[in-house]
Parts: structure tokens; C-alpha cells; sequence
């Protein structure tokens, strides 16, 4: 079967997409949670068990502490507390712990059930209960995150003055989990204990109290883990933890009564004993079966998902010689697979896996609850990308064997942007096995994009001065004689041909000091949002400009990018839309006015607010108006066969339609990144990638580089905190679900998806599809390096707090780099 | 006689990285609590200074390229002149392209200046050294199949070590490990150095492996 090099990679993306799915629906874990949580009527507390009817103690135990204070230090290792060096540099703690009324554990992170991390918090100290701990450990060398014993081991102390200490009384650090401070602290301020808490009560807490007391907060912490049980766990009454629960209860019940029926024997004494250490032996059994379920992940799913997003990364890895150097058209192996023993044989050996699995697995599993003919389509679907890419590599080799037999392959030499294009992709995905780069993604993207001009600029260095330089292709000996050099290299790997306009002395200094107007407007951007972890505390641009003592320059700044929008995107348009964009984007600053975010310069004074509906929707009729007129040329373009200007035109009117889309969404101190993207595209186009001719790889990859650094730029992040949610309200009465969420999707993603549209145009007349192509590899690289990557971090401290947002992120940006990859090839078609 | 000019090469490349090992031992006999992550701000002064006279006592002793045929004080005096606004050019330049590359503006100056002026040290210096205030032939120089000694040859290796060693030395920033040296720009400082470091030992061995193939246009 023949396809389209930009069909095969939209068709490529959409199955990663599924991959991703399934793999995301493996990784996170069905919670342990009670069913219960939505109801907010608190259930009362479970009354003390009595054997008579005689207790009636059925409220909750009064608190012990009135106030608690948390004092939790960043990577405190236990034995920076509790070793030699606690007593050299902390000797007032390592007083307490030694001498004072406190209690002292090693509390042990637990991945994934991680409780502490990036909950950092300090009060003053005037307490009734003085916790100090540390969110995690360190290694030797400073590192944390993985899960080795000096990283998980923190110190954790309770001080109080209502602990009673006995002197010469030294015990040694128990090993608790860090989940048990939840429950202690609940029952030590008199609370419930929250009902998703899989932790059991640290017991020293309570010793100093009566028997009854003990008895009774013990009770509590096992009837809610007990409940917990039940509701996660179908066979929980074959669950060790359980079964002793019951038998505890029923001792209990029998101790209160005797404890009512005034018996102070030593009976009474030796079952309160028995008693307690039932309860304790059931919270520690309940405890334990419950955080690991928790820590379950469906390995099984994400295998699954993972091999059909390796299989067609694969697939288009093998492909690229091919879409890269020759036609449009691939030639993609589909019959032959399904006619294959090889087909039949993966096919049979998966299902027998799938049943093997299925039948054994003990937890839950997605794709086992699948009904069959799904699961089994799923296996068709692997075993064919298999087939796919044998018969491929096959095709492949014998190719370049026959090549070499024939003739040496001219051999194409990288140029250093290829290079540096190259490594930095690898870099970053990488760079992703690390939680602060992770955390600190932006930071790579300015650097690649920094690095990326300053190379550029390099690149116009050699190509202003010729006689510096060897390489003819990359030269601007166009700049004396084009006519010359445009014949041969329009031969070469599609390029737009050079503007017409006389290149004279001033364009040569043009594209000499591109490269760095570039990289002034990224270094202006930058600090207009700071994000991250580490600089997100540091005051920037932004925050100045929506606070509201600056309203008059932020509505000047709102108003100065909209009218450089309009100059920067009109150039393209036909008449009627550029009338429409210029209404629309008025409207966009009436809407910002009619919101309260901006004032009108003929209206300073403060009015009524309103939701500013009228304005939002009269800006979508505009780009609903425009993106018409665009699809309406790209279907003329396709019924008035190679009729190359108007389909331009449609992809231009497409790109303006989402620009302005994009101005009504993003926040009005967020404009100038919409203007200063313009800016750059504008300047990139007609001062480097035209007249040093680049290729439609490397233009694409450039594109993607930065598409990504403006996702940063705008003042996203990879934490779920970041996301903009106002942009889901524009234009709506009340929330509705699936345009919130496309609005949502789209103000996030802005950078990238304008970016990529900017390169559909660009790149229109000759080399769209194998754009699409390497846009498609490009984005794939990272969502399936960043699969395997979690997949062998999952026990990592910070897999939930940093990761798996990450992972979330990535899963949404390749469905959209799939509907992207749809697009063009549906442009293109 | 190739294989004594690269032997001479090797020399003068052993007494630089002396120098710089120097600076960072020379200082603590001086100062009091010297060391280089506490008052770097020192080192990189130091450092700067000593690789600089070095470059200009190899520049006097050696003299790799035979100097210009007019010779007048004047002559001499301009050319000096020269010199000196070209590195302090070289310096602001790198400033500039450290505030882009994302360097705070107005805090740290000091410390990112003092960079530049070690960057600039570690290969403006040997350009002006050796080329001279001359930006054709500098241009020469670093583009493809220019150089045209081993001495230039060595010159194009070292100064992009060093850059590579500056631009590799910003990875560890990001990282939360919390050490003395991950802070701005002392990580860039090191890396530059290292850079250099490692540039000044492979060239001569660079040169030495491929002396076969290296054919200059005026040897």
C-alpha cells in the first residue's frame, strides 16, 4: 500500500496516541479510596465494641494537643539527627530527643505513597505537639529521589510536653512509615482520621493515657483502615489484618466489659496487654496490605502501551531514509503482514500471553477486564506493526546493499545546525531522567533556543562574508548572483525559492543582526513569566503588570501587541479577513475591558464588571469567520489542481484565525509573547530560513524547538498548577464541558500549536508532507524515551509530585500533535 | 622540523596549564581563606591575570608568527591600543551574550563580568597574541580549512574547548543538589577552565596523531 510520507506519520502519531492511553490507564492506579468520599456528612465515629450493651462511649476521645506545629526540613537524612553529627550540629534536638519529653522515629518514605515532598512549611514555636521532619533523605553525594535506604529514611519527632519520659529511659528510633503521621495527628488533635489514610497511629503518641483511651484510638485507626479494606479489596475477609481486627474487637469487648463491671484484677491487666498487641499486629498486617496495593502499578497495561509506541517509533525511524530523501510517497507494508506466518504466529503467542496473564494476575488489570474482541484487536495491531517493521528493516537492508553494490551513495555530510539540531533533541529527552530537569524543563528549551540563534547567527556570519567558506550551499552567494545558484538549488531538498526584492547591503545586515533581535525578544519573554520550581518565587514581568496599580500599562502593553499582531498578520490576508482580524481583535480588548482586566483610555474610571459574554462571542464569530474562508480556499485549492497561492493563502488565513483565538484566550499581560512569536516567525522566515536555505527537516526542527521554549514562555510549567483553567470561561454563561476543555487545551498548548501552523504555511508549497513527517518523529521521540523512563522511575520519590505530571503533559501534547499531523496531511491532500 | 614546532607547541601549552595551576596554589600562601568557591571572585582576577602574562611571555619569548614588517613606535603603540579595546570589546560582548543566555541583569554583574573577562582570557587573549588585531585574519582563522600553522591550528582547538567547556558547565544549574559550586557563574567558570585545560593538552596530541594529514598552505 502507497502513502503519503504525511498520511503514514498522522496515521503513525494516531496510534502512539492509543499507545499513550493505554499505557496512562496502566500507570496511574485505580486510588485506594473510600467510595464514601463524596457524601460530606461526617459518619459518626465507630462506638467502642462492648460485649454488654453496657458502654455508651460512642463519641470521639477528646484531643490530646490543642495546636500542632510542623516543622519539616528539605532532605533532612535521619542520621543527620539521630547519628554522631546530630549531637555536633543539632545538640538542642539531639538534647530532646536524648533527654527530653519527645518521641523519636525513623519515618520511611515510601514511593509512591509519598506524603511529604514539596510540602515545605514552618510556624513559629509555641506548641502544644513540635513535629520536626524531613520530606526525604539524601545520598552521599547530595542526590535524592531514587530509593535507597539513606533517601527514604528521615528523621521524624514528636515533642510535647505531655509525653512523659522516664530518665535513663534510651530507646532506639523505631522504623515507622511516613503515612503514620496523618492518622497520630488526627487523633492527637481529636479528629477523625481521614478515611483514604492507609497509615496506622504511632503508639507512643498515646502510652502516657489510660487503658481505655488506648484501646479506644486504636479501635478507631483499625475500623478505618478495616473500611478502607473492604471497600478496595473483594476478598478482604481472608486478609490476615482482618482476621485479626475481628478477633481484637471481640477481645475489646470483652475487656470493657469487665473494665464497666469495676474488676481490677489482673485479668483485666493481661487482656488489656493482649489487646493491645492484637491491635497493634492487625494496624501494622491492614497498613502494610494496603500501601501495597497503592503501589501497585498494571505493569501488564504499560507494557502493552509502551511496545505499540515503541513499534511505531520504530516504524517511522526506519522510515526516515526514505521520507527524507526521496518522493512524497512511502511505501508502506500492510498486505504482506497480514498474509504472513510471522503475523499468525506473534498473533497466537500474544493471545496466549494475554490469557496466560489474564488468568494469573491477582490485582486488577486493565486490559483483562477488556471485553475479547477488543484485547484481541489490540494484539492484531502489535503483532502487525511487528510484521510492518521486519519487512521494512528487510526491505531496507537488501535496498542499501544493492545501493552499495551499485554505487557509492553521495554522501551527505551534516552540516553543524544538523548536528546541533540532533543533539540538543537528544539531549532534552534525556535530560528527562532527572526530576529538576524535569522541574526546570524551560530552562533547557531557552538554552537549546539560545544556542540555536547564537549557531544561526554563526551560520550568517559565514554566509555575509563569503570567501570564509568552502560549503557553497549554505553561502549567500545569492546575494550577488541568485539567478545563478537558484536553478541547481531548487533541485536540492525543497526550498522556497529566495524573495524577488533585491538583496542589497541592507539586507545583509538585516540577517546579520536577526539571529540576536531573536534572541533579545526570548531574553524580554523570559522575564515576563518566571516558572519552574526555583525561580517561580522571584518576582517578573508579569506579576508586576497584573497587579492592580499598573492597570494603565498593562492595557498600553495589551493595546501595542494587538495592533503588532494585526501589522504582523495581515500582510497574508485577503481583504475580508483582514477587516474581520482588526474586529476581532478589537473586540479582544473590549472584552478585556468589559472583564475589568484593561481600561479604555476614554474611560479610566472604575465601572460594573461584567463576564464580558457579548464581546468574547462577538471575537469567536471573527475566528470562526476567518478559519471559513480558510478552509473554504484549501478546498478550492484541491478542485483547482496546483494552484499552489491559493492554498497559501488558506493556510495563512487558518494560522491568522488561531492567532486570534489565541489573543482572545491568553491573559492580556500574556499578549506580547503572542506578539514577540509573530515577531520572531516573521523574522526568521525572511532573514535566515529563506535566504540561508534551510531544510524542510531542519526548519521543521526549529519550528518544534520554538514551539516548545513559547509554551514556556506564556508561563506554563510541568505542574498541573499552571494551567490557566480563566481560559475555559471565555465567552460561557456556565461552565460546559467540552468547550472549556478545547479552550483550555488550546490556551495551554498555544506556542506549540501556533508554531506548527506558522510551519504548515511555510513550508506549503513543496515540502508539506515531509514536514509533517519529521514533525510527527520529532515529537514522538520524547513521549516514548519519557514512557520508558517512567516506567523505570516508578518507585522514584518524586514519581507523583514531578513525573507523572509530566507524563500527563506529554500524553496531551502528542494528541494534539496528532490532530496537528491530521491537519496538514488533510491540508495537503 | 614540524615535530620540534609541535614539541614547542606542547611547551608552551604545559606552561599555561601551570599558570593556572599556579593560581590556584600561588594565592592561598598570600591570603588568608582563600580557596576558589569562597572567593572566587579573586581566583577568577588571578586567574586571569596569570594565564594573560603568560600569553604574553610565550608571545615575546616564541614568537610563532613572524611580526609585521613596520616596526615604528607608533606602529607599536596602536597595535597595542588596539589590542586593548578589542579584548575589552571581546569582554562586554560575552557579558552581553550571558544576560541572553539568561544571566540576571543587575544582580551578580560582578560575577558575570569577571566570567567574561576569564572567557575572554582563555581565548580572545591568545587571538590577539597570535593574530593580532586583525578580524580577517581572525575570520580566517575559524572558518573551514583557514588555519594555515600548527600554532593556529592549537588556537581553533583551545578556543572551542573553551566555549564548549563554558556552555556545558551552565548543565548542572538546573539540579537540586545545593552544592557551593552549582551557583551562577562559578559551575561556567570551572567548565570554561576545564575546557581550556583540556584544549591546551589535546591540541599537541591532536596535531601530533595527525601530522601526516595536516598539510599547511605556507609549511
Amino acid at each position: 500500500m502507497r502513502l503519503g510520507s504525511g498520511a503514514f506519520a498522522a496515521s503513525c502519531v494516531a496510534i502512539e496516541v492509543l499507545g499513550v492511553a493505554i499505557f496512562l490507564r496502566g500507570f496511574f492506579p485505580a486510588p485506594v479510596r473510600s467510595s464514601s468520599r463524596t457524601e460530606h456528612r461526617a459518619e459518626p465515629p465507630a462506638p467502642e465494641p462492648a460485649a454488654g450493651a453496657h458502654s455508651n462511649w460512642t463519641k470521639l476521645p477528646p484531643p490530646l494537643f490543642n495546636k500542632v506545629v510542623i516543622v519539616l526540613i528539605d532532605a533532612l537524612r535521619d542520621d543527620f539527627v539521630f547519628g554522631s553529627k546530630g549531637v555536633k550540629y543539632m545538640p538542642y534536638t539531639s538534647y530532646l530527643v536524648e533527654k527530653g519529653a519527645s518521641h523519636s522515629f525513623v519515618a520511611e518514605a515510601k514511593p509512591p505513597t509519598v506524603t511529604m515532598p514539596r510540602i515545605k512549611e514552618r510556624e513559629t514555636l509555641s506548641p502544644s505537639l513540635l513535629v520536626l521532619c524531613g520530606d526525604h533523605g539524601m545520598s552521599e553525594t547530595g542526590s535524592h529521589g531514587a530509593s535507597s535506604t539513606e533517601e527514604v529514611s528521615t528523621p521524624l519527632i514528636l515533642i510535647s510536653s505531655s509525653f512523659e519520659r522516664r530518665p535513663g529511659d534510651i530507646r532506639h528510633p523505631k522504623r515507622v512509615q511516613q503515612t503514620d503521621l496523618a492518622a497520630t495527628l488526627a487523633i492527637g488533635l481529636g479528629l477523625p482520621i481521614p478515611k483514604d489514610s492507609v497509615g496506622s497511629l504511632l503508639f507512643p503518641v498515646v502510652e502516657g493515657k489510660p487503658v481505655r483511651e488506648q484501646l479506644r484510638f486504636l479501635h478507631l485507626n483499625t475500623v478505618q483502615l478495616s473500611k478502607l479494606l473492604q471497600e478496595n479489596m473483594p476478598s478482604y475477609e481472608k486478609d490476615p489484618g482482618f482476621e485479626q481486627f475481628k478477633m481484637a474487637e471481640r477481645l475489646h469487648g470483652n475487656w470493657v466489659k469487665l473494665h464497666l463491671e469495676e474488676n481490677r484484677s489482673d485479668v483485666l491487666l493481661s487482656l488489656g496487654t493482649k489487646v493491645l498487641r492484637q491491635y497493634l499486629g492487625a494496624l501494622k498486617t491492614l497498613s502494610l496490605s494496603l500501601s501495597t496495593q497503592v503501589a501497585q502499578y498494571d505493569i501488564y497495561s504499560m507494557a502493552v502501551g509502551t511496545v505499540v509506541v515503541l513499534e511505531v517509533l520504530t516504524l517511522l525511524l526506519l522510515s526516515t531514509p526514505q521520507a527524507l530523501c526521496r518522493g512524497a510517497d512511502l511505501e508502506v507494508p500492510l498486505r504482506s503482514p497480514v498474509f504472513s506466518l510471522l503475523f499468525y504466529l506473534v498473533f497466537l503467542v500474544l493471545s496466549a500471553i494475554h490469557v496466560i496473564v489474564c488468568t494469573s494476575a491477582t490485582s486488577s488489570c486493565y486490559l483483562c477486564s477488556l471485553p475479547w474482541p477488543v484485547a484481541g484487536g489490540l494484539m492484531v495491531l502489535v503483532s502487525a506493526l511487528l510484521c510492518a517493521i521486519v519487512s521494512t528493516l528487510t526491505r531496507t537492508v537488501i535496498e542499501s546493499t544493492l545501493l552499495r553494490k551499485n554505487a557509492a551513495l553521495p554522501s551527505s555530510r551534516w552540516s553543524e545546525m544538523d548536528l546541533l539540531l540532533m543533539l540538543g533533541t537528544a539531549g532534552h529527552v534525556l535530560s528527562l531522567g532527572a526530576s529538576s530537569f524535569v522541574e526546570e524543563e524551560h530552562q533547557t528549551w531557552y538554552f537549546l533556543v539560545n544556542t540555536l540563534c547564537l549557531a544561526l547567527s554563526q551560520e550568517t556570519c559565514r554566509s555575509c562574508f563569503p570567501g570564509d567558506d568552502s560549503k557553497p550551499q549554505h553561502s549567500v552567494h545569492m546575494l550577488q548572483d541568485s539567478a545563478v545558484y537558484r536553478a541547481p538549488i531548487l533541485h536540492r531538498a525543497g526550498h522556497t525559492s529566495p524573495s524577488s526584492e533585491a538583496l542589497g547591503g541592507h539586507t545583509r545586515w538585516a540577517i546579520l543582526a536577526s539571529p540576536w533581535l531573536v534572541l533579545a525578544c526570548c531574553r524580554l519573554l523570559r522575564s515576563l513569566n518566571q516558572t519552574g520550581v526555583q525561580g517561580a518565587h522571584r518576582p517578573d514581568l508579569g506579576l508586576w503588570l497584573t497587579s492592580s496599580d499598573h492597570k494603565v500599562e498593562l492595557s498600553g502593553l495589551a493595546a501595542l501587541s494587538l495592533l503588532v499582531i494585526f501589522l504582523l498578520v495581515q500582510r497574508g490576508c485577503s481583504l475580508v479577513s483582514r477587516a474581520a482580524l482588526a474586529l476581532g481583535l478589537l473586540g479582544v480588548f473590549c472584552y478585556r475591558a468589559a472583564i475589568g482586566n484593561v481600561l479604555f483610555p476614554w474611560q479610566p474610571g472604575n465601572k460594573g464588571f461584567s463576564k464580558g459574554i457579548i464581546e468574547a462571542r462577538f471575537v469567536y464569530v471573527f475566528v470562526l469567520g476567518i478559519l471559513f474562508t480558510g478552509t473554504k480556499d484549501l478546498l478550492k485549492s484541491q478542485v483547482i489542481a496546483a494552484d499552489f497561492k491559493i492554498k497559501t493563502v488558506g493556510l495563512w488565513e487558518i494560522y491568522s484565525g488561531l492567532v486570534l483565538l489565541a489573543a482572545l484566550l491568553l491573559r492580556p499581560h500574556n499578549l506580547p509573547v503572542l506578539a514577540f512569536s509573530l515577531l520572531i516567525q516573521t523574522v526568521m522566515t525572511k532573514f535566515i530560513w529563506k535566504p540561508l536555505r534551510h531544510d524542510a527537516a531542519e526548519i521543521t526542527v526549529m519550528h518544534y524547538w520554538f514551539g516548545q521554549a513559547f509554551f514556556y514562555f506564556q508561563g506554563n510549567s510541568n505542574n498541573i498548577a499552571t494551567i490557566d483553567i480563566s481560559a475555559g470561561f471565555v465567552g460561557l454563561d456556565t461552565y460546559m464541558e467540552i468547550p472549556a476543555t478545547f479552550l483550555t487545551v488550546f490556551g495551554t498548548y498555544v506556542g506549540p500549536v501556533l508554531w506548527a501552523s506558522h510551519l504548515a504555511h511555510f513550508l506549503s508549497s513543496e515540502a508539506s508532507s515531509r514536514a509533517c513527517f519529521c514533525y510527527a518523529l520529532i515529537c514522538s521521540v520524547p513521549v516514548a524515551t519519557y514512557l520508558i523512563l517512567v516506567t523505570s522511575l516508578r518507585y522514584h520519590l518524586f514519581i507523583w509530585s514531578v513525573f507523572s505530571p509530566k507524563l500527563l503533559y506529554e500524553g496531551m501534547h502528542l494528541l494534539i500533535t496528532a490532530a496537528l499531523c491530521a491537519l496538514f496531511t488533510a491540508a495537503d491532500q | 622540523m614540524k615535530d620540534t614546532d609541535i614539541k614547542r607547541l606542547l611547551y608552551a601549552h604545559l606552561l599555561c596549564i601551570f599558570s593556572i595551576i599556579l593560581s590556584i596554589f600561588i594565592p592561598s600562601v598570600f591570603l588568608e581563606n582563600f580557596s576558589i568557591l569562597e572567593t572566587h571572585l579573586m581566583w577568577l582576577c588571578i586567574c586571569s591575570v596569570f594565564v594573560t602574562a603568560v600569553n604574553l611571555v610565550l608571545y615575546l619569548v616564541v614568537k610563532p608568527n613572524i611580526s609585521s614588517k613596520r616596526n615604528s613606535l607608533s606602529h607599536k603603540v596602536t597595535r597595542i591600543l588596539k589590542c586593548c579595546i578589542y579584548f575589552l570589546m571581546s569582554c562586554f560582548s560575552f557579558h552581553v551574550i550571558f544576560v541572553l543566555y539568561g544571566a540576571p541583569l543587575i544582580e551578580l554583574v560582578l560575577e558575570t563580568f569577571s566570567f567574561a573577562v576569564l572567557l575572554s582570557t582563555f581565548t580572545t587573549v591568545p587571538c590577539l597574541c597570535l593574530l593580532g588585531p586583525n578580524i580577517k585574519a581572525w575570520l580566517r582563522v575559524f572558518s573551514r580549512n583557514g588555519v594555515t600553522s600548527i600554532w593556529e591550528n592549537s588556537l581553533q582547538i583551545t578556543t572551542i574547548s573553551s566555549f564548549v567547556g563554558a556552555w556545558l558547565g551552565a548543565f548542572p544549574i538546573p539540579l537540586d543538589w545545593e552544592r557551593p559550586w552549582q551557583v551562577w557563574p562559578i559551575s561556567c567558570t570551572l567548565g570554561a577552565t576545564f575546557g581550556y585545560v583540556a584544549g591546551l593538552v589535546i591540541s599537541p596530541l591532536w596535531i601530533y596523531w595527525n601530522r601526516k594529514q595536516l598539510t599547511y598552505k605556507n609549511n
